[in-house]
C-alpha cells in the first residue's frame, strides 16, 4: 500500500529522516514510536507531500507520489496540532472538507465521531474559541469522515479526555476490522497495547526495526509494549 | 480550484480590511473630485494615490494574508487538491478581491468624472499596479517562514520601487549625464512598474511637454500604439513572472 524507498530529508544539518524505507500493507495497525525528535511527524508529512524528501520516494498503490495529489482522496490525516482558519466555525470547516472532497466522487460521510464526540452542538463554535481537546476532537472526526483507507493519525489522543480517548480507541478498533491501513504515533505506550499489530521503532531519522507485535513480545520477553520498547531501547544503550 | 477560490473570496470579504479600503478610495476620489472643477487636477491628485498607496495596501495586505491563512494552506495541502490549484486559488481570491476594491473605490469614480482616455489609463495602471504587487507579497511571503521578514521584505520592495529606484536612476543620470542616456532610459523604466506605470499616465495627461528631452523620448516610444502594447505587455509580464516564481518556490515548500 505505501512504500517508503530510502527517504532522506534533512532540515538545514539536522538529518531528519535518514535512509527511511518501509512497507505498510491493508489491514495493519502500526505504531509509530520514537524519542522526541526522531523524525516520525516528518515522516507521516512525506507520506502526506507535506514534506519533499531529498533523496529517495514513496509509492501509494504502486504509484509515486510526488507530483501525484489525486492518492490523497485515500488517506485520513489527524495532525499532532490541527490549525485551522480562526474565525471559520466548526460547522463551516467540515462543510469546507466535506465540499471540497465530495468533488472526488465519495459523497456519503461517517459521521459517527462527530456524534460520539457530541460536537454538533458545537458546530456554531469559532474555531479560534476551541479548547486544545476540543480541537483534536475536530481533527479526529476529519480524518474519519471520509471513510478513507488509509489512517494517518500523529498523536491521536493527546489532549483528548477520558472519555473522547476511549471514543477514538474504539473507532480505530473498529476502522482495523473493516481491514484499513492504521499509522499511529504516540507516546503513551499503554493505550496502543490492544490496537496496534507492527511496531516501527524511529531514532534519529533511521528506521531502528519494523517488526510484527509478536516477534517484539518474543525477542523482548515482555507482554506489554511499554516494557518491551523499554527493553529495547536499554539493550541499545 | 473554484471551490477554494470561493473560500479565499468570502474570507477575505469577512475580512473588514478590503472593505474599508473600498471605502477610503471612494472617499479618497470622490473628494478629490468634487474639490476641484478641474477634473485633470483630480486626476493629477489621484495619480499619487494609484501609484503609492494601492501598490501599499496590496502589497502588505496580501503578505499579512497569506501568513494568516498558514493554518488553511496546510489544511488545504493534506487534503487531494494540488498545490499549484491552491496557491492559484489565493493568487487569484487576493488579486481579485483588491482589484474589485479598486475598481470600486477609484475606477468608478475616475471613470464617472473622467471617461476619456486619461481616466481609463489610469484605472487600467491601477488594477496592474494591484496584480502586480500582490504578486510580489506572495513571493516574498513564500521565501521566508518568518512573519515579520516577510511583510519587512515586502514594504521594502514597495520603498525600493516607489522611492529607492528612482533615485537610483536619477543619481546614474546625473553621473553620466555627459552621455546620452535616452535607452538606457527606457530600457530602465521596463524595471521598474510604478515607474512604467506613471509614465504611461502622464503620458496621457498632456503634461509630458513639461519632461524635458527624455520625455520626448518616452513619448515618442510609449506615445505610440506599439509602446502601449508593450507597456501592457512589461506589466502583465511582471505580475505572471514573480507569480509563477512563487508559484515554483510553493511547490517545494515544506509545510
Amino acid at each position: 500500500m505505501i512504500i517508503a524507498n530510502n527517504v532522506s530529508k534533512k532540515f538545514g544539518r539536522l538529518k531528519a529522516l535518514d535512509n527511511v524505507s518501509v512497507t505498510c500493507n491493508n489491514g495493519e495497525c502500526i505504531a509509530l514510536i520514537g524519542p522526541n525528535g526522531s523524525g516520525k511527524t516528518t515522516f507521516i508529512k512525506s507520506i502526506l507531500g507535506m514534506v519533499m524528501p531529498d533523496q529517495g520516494f514513496i509509492t501509494f498503490n504502486g504509484k509515486n507520489i510526488l507530483h501525484d495529489w489525486q492518492y490523497r482522496r485515500y488517506i485520513g490525516y489527524m495532525p499532532q496540532i490541527g490549525r485551522y482558519p480562526d474565525n471559520m466555525t466548526i460547522g463551516q470547516v467540515f462543510n469546507m472538507m466535506k465540499d471540497i472532497r465530495t468533488g472526488s466522487g465519495n459523497n456519503d460521510t461517517d459521521e459517527s465521531l462527530v456524534d460520539g464526540f457530541g460536537l454538533k452542538p458545537l458546530l456554531q463554535k469559532r474555531m479560534r474559541t476551541l479548547s486544545g481537546g476540543t480541537r483534536q476532537k475536530v481533527s479526529a472526526s476529519l480524518a474519519f469522515l471520509f471513510k478513507p483507507d488509509v489512517l494517518i493519525l500523529d498523536e491521536p489522543t493527546a489532549g483528548l479526555d477520558p472519555v473522547a480517548a476511549e471514543v477514538l480507541k474504539e473507532k480505530i478498533l473498529f476502522e482495523k476490522s473493516c481491514g484499513r491501513l492504521i499509522l499511529i504515533t504516540s507516546h503513551i505506550l499503554s493505550e496502543l497495547d490492544d490496537l496496534i499489530t507492527q511496531v516501527i521503532y524511529m531514532q534519529d531519522g533511521q528506521v531502528k526495526f519494523h517488526k510484527k507485535l509478536e516477534e517484539l513480545q518474543k525477542d523482548t520477553g515482555e507482554q506489554k509494549l511499554a516494557k518491551a520498547i523499554a527493553a529495547v531501547m536499554k539493550r541499545s544503550v | 480550484m473554484k471551490k477554494i477560490i470561493k473560500y479565499v473570496f468570502t474570507d477575505i470579504l469577512r475580512n473588514k480590511i478590503v472593505l474599508g479600503y473600498t471605502a477610503f478610495l471612494l472617499v479618497m476620489s470622490l473628494s478629490v473630485f468634487n474639490l476641484e472643477d478641474n477634473t485633470s487636477k483630480g486626476l493629477l491628485s489621484l495619480l499619487n494615490v494609484v501609484l503609492i498607496i494601492v501598490p501599499l495596501v496590496s502589497v502588505i495586505f496580501s503578505t499579512i494574508y497569506i501568513y494568516n491563512s498558514a493554518e488553511f494552506v496546510e489544511l488545504l495541502v493534506s487534503q487531494p487538491l494540488r498545490r499549484k490549484h491552491i496557491w492559484t486559488s489565493l493568487y487569484t481570491g487576493l488579486a481579485g478581491s483588491l482589484s474589485l476594491a479598486f475598481l470600486i473605490g477609484a475606477g468608478v469614480p475616475i471613470l464617472l468624472y473622467a471617461p476619456a482616455g486619461t481616466g481609463a489609463v489610469m484605472t487600467g495602471m491601477g488594477l496592474l499596479l494591484t496584480i502586480i504587487f500582490v504578486s510580489i507579497a506572495l513571493l516574498a511571503a513564500v521565501i521566508t517562514r518568518d512573519k515579520a521578514k516577510g511583510i519587512g521584505m515586502a514594504i521594502f520592495l514597495w520603498l525600493y520601487f516607489a522611492l529607492l529606484f528612482d533615485g537610483l536612476v536619477l543619481f546614474i543620470l546625473f553621473q553620466f549625464q555627459d552621455y546620452p542616456l535616452e535607452k538606457f532610459m527606457l530600457v530602465a523604466t521596463a524595471f521598474n512598474p510604478i515607474d512604467l506605470s506613471r509614465i504611461m499616465i502622464l503620458l496621457k495627461m498632456d503634461i509630458s511637454a513639461l519632461m524635458g528631452f527624455t520625455g520626448a523620448v518616452f513619448r515618442d516610444f510609449f506615445g505610440s500604439g506599439t509602446g502601449f502594447i508593450i507597456a501592457i505587455g512589461i506589466l502583465v509580464t511582471w505580475a505572471a513572472v514573480l507569480f509563477w516564481l512563487s508559484l515554483r518556490r510553493f511547490n517545494r515548500k515544506d509545510l
